[in-house]
């Protein structure tokens, strides 16, 4: 089978359906690669690289559309491309199923069979070929490089000879995949990052980057099955633009990545939040081509704001990287629909039946909901641990009922025979023992050992036997012993007491 | 000179401290201020003793004390933390010995020679106690500082009928001690000289008895001895700051003693009396399946790849002093964006929390550092597990061998982890002497070799 890749049309897209490393794959998968001249000019690919990896070279658009039988495009179609196409030809690109209704249809009158890359379900399985994240990765990724760019400030704070220089603050709105890319490339420029996601459960991985999450005091997770956000309530978008509000004034670089497939990017960034930010200030809005979440974000377009806040709605594509990317995403789809030699259309597989969205001339649109994100089993409390315990608690009553009545009688015999003195004593230590137990339950495991050296330093109390042992002559037995009693207890207490502290002293958060 | 009333004031406030001492140590935070607590305490005892009425010889007191102090801070200085449980044992056996001295010196005293009837019988009985805990104590510990220092073979020493042996020789004690009550002047010396020897001689057997596994339940129990030690030298003393304090360390050996005999699934008293592993009833089950080993580099791959990892390190760890590599790796690792967090098994090593020692000398935060309880329900989602120099903690045959000796013992279930891999010198056993089915699972790869040196080529090739 022949895989061909025509050139991009579209005058703003410099990515390419295919690099060099990525024929190699093709052809090592078993197709035979055409690739129009000059295709990969803007990604920094040449023809010359194309044919060394073993492409041939097509002279025009023309001649790959009427000679192959599988089209890797980043773009969709536009009318002229269609009609070069053949019947059953397998085309991969961009599509936008959800707002490009028309030109489903005229695929499907072509009887072409299209694979939008942009809905293959986000499920682990599709994950290699999942465009849309390893796209957003370098939008991520590349916001925060143009925002550096534009901010005109170090990111990083530094201590110099001349000066302190402060860090910069980042904001990175929805945390996605492009939103922790961009956390990841901030925080490695030794920016300060927060992010801010409706769904609570993305917090754990924010916080894994390094940034810091900021939420609103409303309980309310957007979460939803298919992984993307939903909609919030009032309230909390009050509360969300308050927040915000905050931000603009302190942040310097805010960075926006909300967009809901097929639907306009919500309005995060609204005209009082610029007005509210620091002259120099930057905004990078990766949702510029689906309405921007900026309100003053202009699609394609840097400009700067009265008050100086440089807004940024036009990212370099990263063409070699994101074309490399791109590429391989579209390899591992081959991959899985059977490589050349058993090349297969299954409808019945969950990613292809997706992603189809013209099939055998029909639209095949929209498709079935499919939950991703990871569901966390609901946790269950079990009530019968009280039952449970009933019996032996029992059982204990009594026992502690017969020991009771063991020590009272120890106690009384002692009382029978013993000076009142040695009752005073007595009572000390039993009381002492009792002070003992309940405070060393206490003691966190991982002290264990500072406790002994510790228990062991008091100990060496036992000194005072000595000291009060110890008689005014040195010929005195009594002095000698006392003093050897006093310098190994002296030992024990200096010792223990070091030791104990050297130890402790290690022990760090 | 200070008046009685006050020194038992100042005893009281001891007193106080010292409790405060050890409450303190509840968390790392405030465990520092706990130990200036101790040391006032400590202060503020000898002071308030050697400043009272009956103290002569303030001069040979104040030599003793200089001397001593100097022997303490080279030991505490100089010593590593790895041998952190040969210190503490050592110390235990000068805490017997004062107690044996006390003891002796009390017996000397003439204001006991002065007492009669009642008095006198309960004095000498407490005497008697006294130096019988003391030699114990003393003793014993100089042998379990034998065992973990090596100089002794850690193997228990057993032979028949010893239970037998021992009760006689207690009770021969008893019967010295009946006499000695009986003997008037200081003529009871001789037989206080004989039950010392026998109580020397019962200290050396109770612990000659125990397994190298055991050692943390040993040094605890001593630990625990020595506080009683002291209690009873405060009984023969009349001192209830020495009553308080002894009963208190006491206390606490005792309950480090019952948590570590816990962790291992076994009876206090079959740990004193009895050596480990006293041959198993029936025959264990045959391990099937071979031990695979594997490389270094090819570790540092896995490691490579993992999200999470669980760090076990056992006495092979601190064998090694493999603490500062491991850290090394930890903090490689973390910076890749890995969760790492050790778990640690309540008896790993020979002394109750000495993981948490190492691993605290070498800067690990211990934060990440979690008791058995906490990490063992994590392991099945943990993609590798290191088992660093550890081996009856992570035993499966505990669970599900009731042949075992070991049974019952609550294990770091680390085979429900994706991946185990076990560092250690040899296919040797443990201390427990048995076979670790553990390193004949499927997941598991064994990484042969010294730990340190093994976790410093890991680390070379991550």
């Amino acid at each position: 089978m022949i895989v061909g890749i025509p050139q991009e049309t579209q005058a703003n897209e410099d990515r390419v359906g295919a690099t060099p490393k990525t024929v190699k794959r093709l052809i090592k998968q078993g197709f035979e690669v055409l690739i129009e001249e000059g295709a990969g000019r803007r990604a920094n690919y040449t023809d010359q690289a194309y044919s060394e990896a073993g492409a041939t070279i097509a002279p025009s658009a023309k001649a790959v559309f009427s000679d192959s039988d599988i089209i890797l495009k980043v773009q969709a179609v536009n009318e002229n491309e269609v009609s070069m196409m053949q019947e059953n030809q397998v085309m991969l690109s961009y599509l936008s199923p959800a707002t490009n209704t028309a030109l489903l249809e005229s695929l499907a009158a072509k009887r072409v069979n299209a694979i939008a890359m942009d809905a293959i379900p986000r499920i682990s399985r599709a994950q290699k070929m999942d465009v849309l994240s390893s796209m957003a990765n370098i939008a991520g990724y590349r916001a925060v490089i143009e925002s550096a760019n534009h901010y005109g400030r170090f990111l990083n704070g530094q201590i110099t000879a001349a000066g302190k220089v402060e860090p910069a603050k980042v904001l990175v709105i929805g945390a996605g995949v492009a939103g922790l890319a961009a956390i990841g490339a901030a925080r490695s420029l030794g920016a300060i990052v927060r992010a801010f996601d409706t769904r609570m459960e993305v917090a754990e991985q924010i916080e894994s980057m390094g940034a810091e999450f900021l939420t609103v005091d409303i309980k309310e997770d957007g979460s939803t099955d298919s992984g993307y956000s939903k909609v919030m309530s009032q309230a909390f978008i009050d509360a969300e633009m308050e927040l915000f509000l905050e931000q603009a004034k302190e942040v310097d670089i805010i960075i926006t990545t909300a967009q809901i497939p097929g639907r306009q990017a919500p309005k995060l960034v609204l005209d009082y939040h610029v007005a509210a930010m620091k002259s120099g200030s930057v905004i990078v809005d990766l949702a510029a081509s689906t309405g921007g979440n900026c309100v003053l974000t202009r699609d394609g377009e840097i400009y700067t704001t009265e008050n100086g806040v440089t807004i940024i709605g036009k990212l370099d594509q990263l063409p070699a990287q994101a074309s490399q990317l791109y590429g391989n995403n579209l390899c591992h789809l081959l991959d899985d629909m059977g490589k050349n030699d058993d090349f297969r259309i299954d409808m019945n597989d969950d990613v292809i039946k997706r992603a189809m969205v013209t099939y055998n001339g029909k639209v095949n649109w929209p498709p079935e909901p499919l939950p991703v994100s990871p569901q966390k089993p609901k946790t269950v409390v079990v009530e019968n641990k009280t039952t449970h315990k009933a019996k032996p608690e029992k059982k204990q009553g009594w026992t502690t009922i017969i020991s009771l009545i063991g020590i009272a009688l120890f106690l009384y015999l002692v009382a029978l025979i013993a000076p009142p003195e040695f009752m005073g004593h007595f009572t000390v230590f039993v009381l002492a023992v009792f002070v003992g137990w309940q405070v060393i339950w206490n003691v966190s495991h991982s002290l264990h050992t500072p406790l002994m050296a510790v228990t062991n330093a008091i100990s060496g109390i036992i000194i005072i036997g000595g000291l009060l042992q110890t008689q005014s002559k040195l010929s005195d037995t009594m002095t000698i012993i006392a003093f050897i009693a006093i310098l190994v207890a002296t030992i024990n207490i200096v010792g223990g007491f070091l030791v104990t502290h050297r130890m402790l002293k290690m022990f760090r958060k | 000179m200070i008046s009685g009333q006050i020194q038992t004031a100042a005893y009281l406030f001891a007193s106080i401290l010292f409790i405060l001492s050890l409450g303190g140590l509840s968390s790392q935070e405030s465990a520092k201020r706990g130990v200036y607590y101790g040391i006032l305490g400590m202060i503020i005892a000898i002071l308030s003793t050697v400043l009272g009425e009956n103290v002569h010889g303030h001069i040979y007191i104040i030599i003793a004390i200089a001397i001593a102090s100097i022997i303490g801070i080279v030991l505490a200085r100089k010593v590593e933390m790895t041998s952190m449980p040969q210190l503490v044992a050592i110390l235990h056996s000068f805490v017997g010995l004062a107690a044996v001295l006390v003891g002796f010196g009390s017996y000397l005293d003439p204001h006991t020679q002065a007492l009669e009837g009642v008095d006198r019988n309960i004095h000498l009985v407490e005497v008697f106690i006294g130096v019988f805990i003391g030699a114990i104590t003393f003793t014993g510990s100089v042998v379990a500082w034998g065992k973990l220092e090596g100089k002794i073979r850690s193997k228990p020493l057993v032979y028949p009928g010893r239970h037998l042996v021992n009760i006689l020789l207690v009770i021969t004690c008893f019967v010295l001690g009946y006499f000695f009550t009986l003997d008037a002047g200081i003529a009871g010396i001789t037989h206080l000289y004989i039950m010392t020897a026998i109580a020397s001689f019962i200290g050396v057997m109770l612990v000659m008895a125990i397994g190298g596994a055991d050692m943390p339940v040993v040094v605890s129990m001593l630990n625990s001895y020595s506080g009683w030690a002291a209690a009873a030298a405060g009984f023969m003393l009349g001192n209830d700051l020495l009553i308080i304090t002894g009963a208190l360390v006491g206390s606490s050996g005792a309950i480090l003693s019952i948590i570590m005999c816990k962790a291992m699934n076994r009876s206090f008293l079959s740990v004193i009396f009895g050596g480990f592993g006293s041959a198993p009833s029936g025959v264990t089950k045959a391990i099937e399946g071979e031990a695979v080993s594997i490389e270094h580099a090819a570790v540092a791959t896995m490691l490579g790849k993992a999200k999470s990892v669980v760090i076990v390190p056992g006495y092979g760890m601190a064998v090694a002093k493999a603490q500062y590599p491991v850290n090394s790796m930890v903090e490689k690792l973390k910076s890749d964006g890995k969760e790492v967090r050790f778990g640690i098994h309540p008896v790993a090593g020979r002394l109750p929390g000495h993981m948490n020692v190492l691993l605290a000398e070498a800067n690990v935060s211990y934060d990440i550092v979690l008791e058995m309880d906490e990490i063992n329900d994590d392991l099945p989602q943990t993609d590798i597990v290191l088992v660093i120099g550890a081996n009856d903690i992570v035993n499966p045959g505990a669970l599900d061998d009731e042949n075992s000796p070991i049974y019952g013992m609550p294990v770091l279930e680390v085979w429900n982890a994706k991946q185990v891999i076990v560092m250690k010198r040899s296919m040797a056993t443990g201390y427990a002497g048995v076979q670790n089915p553990l390193f004949f699972k499927e997941n598991t790869r064994m990484l042969y070799g010294d730990a340190k040196m093994s976790v410093e080529k890991i680390n070379g090739h991550l």
